[in-house]
């Protein structure tokens, strides 16, 4: 039977066959849904980990214990799980782990384009790289395999282009995962799982050893193969990439890679041996083409194709006209004529708490250090309140550090609830230790948004929809020995001001909870305000919340009642007192 | 088999991915190989979107490529234009005659390109343009958030498949409550076209 699949749900898909039954992540634009589809499957345990770290470590123990565990983060979620990984690449495991990992190029929903192929390589993992989902799916029980004939965990990579692209997946309905009672016993074995110097000393040599046999796998496995073709060019390329090379060079002859690390030198003697020449084609880092360079063999690849961004077919194929590889394109399309088409940024949607929330921030004046979430849109215009975005949880540690640099007064730190259960708990701890005097904005939504709505410690659900522990914010900041801690709804606008104002005049460091639920959760409406025409002066102060319904019109301003939540903000800015609101 | 590219032009919450889905799954059960591409996340928040759907008989990329789309459909009017470079002068496209004004626009900061400046410059890569009130029809239907089912209603007029294969998809992709509601706006859609 054949389905339809993402590459991210025939991974979950395959791990699941491959009888996977602990599953741990944190979300993050591309994976995220790799551990949604997971958790759907019958008698698995599958988690949302406050972070990556915290997710890769429940994935090591239960493979520890015998049980084949799959963990799934995002590009950067593995730089705040590294430290894990390369203890887990020294101990080993008892039972299969894959990490399965989405790389962003061309930034569609992240702060960098990191390549964490260059992971495998730092931490001495294998790595494997499906180029569509019916390979995400069969890599899965590879990467299992692979996992425990060698001992080591396995990553594999996805990009954009391959979590979230949808093609055709081989499904047998009849196919069930293997029994739960195969299952490997646990030994206490102090010389492989705990590395204190001496037993690390000895582990590292057999870390090295097993890179020497995966190398040699790398030869053998069919993961990797010459497709014969056109011997003039001779193609190396892998994931997303490969299919895009295949459509611009159909007739040629490809050294495909499905594991990318660690390569296997003499498949590509002799694939280099074969050809004429050679074009390494891939996106971000020279990562295939540094490793041919080393082996001596000469390629074309950064010099003809971009170190930045995204790649597509157009790209490869223009690239390649550039360099002479291919010839100029016959019919070749107009350009586009002269229109100015406005550019459609994302946005914070409409009756969002944290409009309120900016609104205040922006005319109170203050430096505000931001964080990871859909609140990093309030750095856009027509808002422009934020001063800094850098990685999930860097807007309280670096708001100290300001604090202590310099900017002493006026400055904040804003901080989604998801963000601050990541990883603002341990710089809240510093601010306070520290003798900072930090106000800290917790912007409470009860939910993690920006990824499509996933439970945290402070929603009361597990991923599985299980009802748990509710993590209280105020009494856990207050159990820290936070003295100031003021909770309110941040589009009630008089009261964040007056809350706000009192905390920049403190002395003490302190924290206020801005809560309001998500409203493309909550779907929470009422009735719309209305605008009277006699009163509205058209002064433009409302559109500067940047609403998406409200609209300037040549006499006054409009809502667009289908698109307006009834938040009752614009009521709250109007000097003109225009815009009226039937009273809760 | 010939190859039929797709592009899915729209604002994010339009439901540019379920439509996706949908055509994605037609292609399959008229016996397509079938390749998607979609974005999500930071995107997603009223910013623009595009969806890639491929049918072939063997597709690799799941993208398109500039100049090659064979149908562009729009959801809204200038995110319809803006994926112009996908044309060429064999495309056919499908535009919701509707405007979700950029931020830009509403500050009084850009301008909304008019409906003839619209027409003219998708006209200029000779292609066809088949102009909708998607929106409308679908409120009909039930609920404006169905256009993007209804420009496929006017679509699968042109791609073959009898009407009975999209019904079925749309009921195995929709939620219970709402198939009834979008099997309604994707007729309505195709009584409209091919015109």
């Amino acid at each position: 039977m054949k389905e339809l699949m993402t590459g991210n749900e025939a991974l979950a898909y395959g791990a699941y066959l491959s009888g996977v039954r602990v599953g741990a992540s944190y979300p993050g634009t591309p994976g995220t849904q790799i551990m949604e589809k997971f958790a759907s499957f019958p008698g698995v345990h599958a988690e949302w980990a406050p972070n990556e770290k915290v997710a890769l470590d429940v994935g090591i123990g239960a493979a520890f214990a015998g049980t084949r565990a799959l963990v799934s983060m995002k590009h950067v979620g593995l730089n705040v799980a590294a430290d894990s990984l390369f203890y887990a690449v020294y101990t080993g495991l008892n039972a299969g782990l894959l990490i399965a990992c989405a790389d962003d190029p061309g930034m569609h929903s992240s702060q960098n384009e990191q390549d964490n192929r260059n992971y495998a390589k730092f931490a001495r993992a294998p790595m494997l790289e499906p180029s569509d989902s019916e390979e995400a799916k069969q890599f899965a029980a590879t990467a299992l395999e692979m996992s425990e004939t060698f001992d080591t965990p396995v990553i594999v990579r996805f990009v954009t282009r391959t979590s979230h692209s949808s093609s055709v997946v081989d499904v047998d309905p009849d196919a069930v995962p293997p029994p739960a009672t195969e299952h490997k016993p646990y030994k206490r074995e102090i010389g492989k799982f705990v590395m204190v110097p001496g037993n690390a000393r000895r582990r590292h040599p057999v870390v090295e050893e097993r890179i020497g046999k995966l190398r040699e796998y790398a030869e053998t496995t069919p993961l990797n193969r010459i497709e014969p073709g056109n011997d003039d060019w001779g193609i190396v390329a892998s994931g997303a990439v490969y299919q895009y090379a295949r459509e611009v060079f159909p007739e040629a002859t490809f050294l495909r890679l499905g594991m990318v690390y660690p390569l296997p030198e003499k498949l590509i003697r002799e694939f280099a041996g074969r050809v004429k020449k050679i074009l390494v084609i891939e996106e971000l880092d020279p990562f295939f083409e540094e490793q041919f360079r080393l082996l001596g063999i000469p390629v074309a690849g950064k010099d003809v194709f971009p170190i930045v961004g995204e790649f597509s077919p157009a790209l490869i194929r223009q690239a390649a006209i550039k360099a002479g590889i291919l010839p100029a394109a016959v019919s070749g399309f107009s350009a586009a004529p002269a229109l100015d088409i406005p550019v459609r940024p994302p946005i914070l949607c409409s009756g969002c708490g944290h409009r309120g929330m900016f609104t205040v921030l922006k005319e109170a004046g203050v430096v505000v250090m931001g964080d990871i979430g859909c609140y990093t849109l309030g750095a856009a215009s027509p808002l422009e309140a934020l001063h800094f975005c850098g990685c999930m949880g860097a807007s309280i540690g670096v708001a100290h550090g300001m604090d202590k640099g310099g900017i002493p007064d006026r400055l904040v730190a804003v901080i989604g609830d998801s963000t601050f259960f990541h990883s603002g708990l341990h710089p809240l701890i510093n601010t306070l230790y520290n003798q900072g005097k930090t106000t800290t904005i917790i912007a409470d939504n009860g939910t993690t948004s920006m990824t499509g709505h996933q439970d945290h410690p402070g929603t009361g659900r597990t991923l599985q929809k299980q009802p748990t522990v509710k993590v209280d914010l105020e009494r856990m900041v207050r159990g820290l020995g936070f003295n100031k801690v003021d909770v309110c709804d941040p589009n009630e606008m008089d009261d964040f001001r007056k809350i706000l104002e009192d905390h920049l005049k403190s002395d003490e460091a302190s924290v206020i909870i801005a809560r309001r639920p998500c409203v493309l959760q909550s779907r929470e409406r009422r009735t719309p305000p209305r605008i009277d025409p006699e009163l509205c002066t058209n002064c433009g102060t409302c559109l500067e919340i940047g609403c998406p319904p409200l609209v300037q019109q040549e006499d006054c301003v409009s809502i667009n009642e289908a698109m307006c939540t009834g938040c009752g903000l614009c009521v709250q800015v109007c000097p003109a007192d225009a815009i009226r609101q039937e009273a809760k | 088999m010939k190859k039929i590219d797709y592009l899915l032009a729209g604002v994010g919450g339009q439901g540019t991915i379920l439509a996706s889905r949908i055509l994605a799954s037609a292609g399959l059960e008229l016996g397509y190989d079938v390749k998607t591409a979609e974005v999500h996340g930071m995107a997603q928040r009223g910013g623009s979107v595009e969806s890639h759907v491929r049918w072939g008989e063997k597709v690799y990329s799941p993208l398109v490529e500039h100049g090659m789309a064979d149908y562009l459909i729009g959801f809204e009017m200038v995110e319809t234009a803006r994926w112009l470079t996908y044309l060429n002068n064999n495309s056919v496209t499908f535009i919701n005659r509707f405007r979700i004004p950029p931020l830009l626009v509403t500050l009084g900061k850009a301008r909304y390109p008019s409906e003839k400046e619209i027409e003219n410059l998708l006209q200029s890569r000779g292609g066809e343009v088949r102009w909708l009130n998607a929106d409308d029809m679908a409120k009909d239907a039930g609920n404006p958030a169905m256009a993007g089912v209804v420009l496929l209603g006017a679509l699968s007029n042109l791609v073959g498949g009898g009407q009975e294969i999209w019904l079925q998809v749309i009921k195995r992709l929709v939620p219970a409550r709402f198939v009834e509601m979008n099997q309604k706006a994707f007729l309505a859609g195709r009584g409209a076209g091919p015109g």
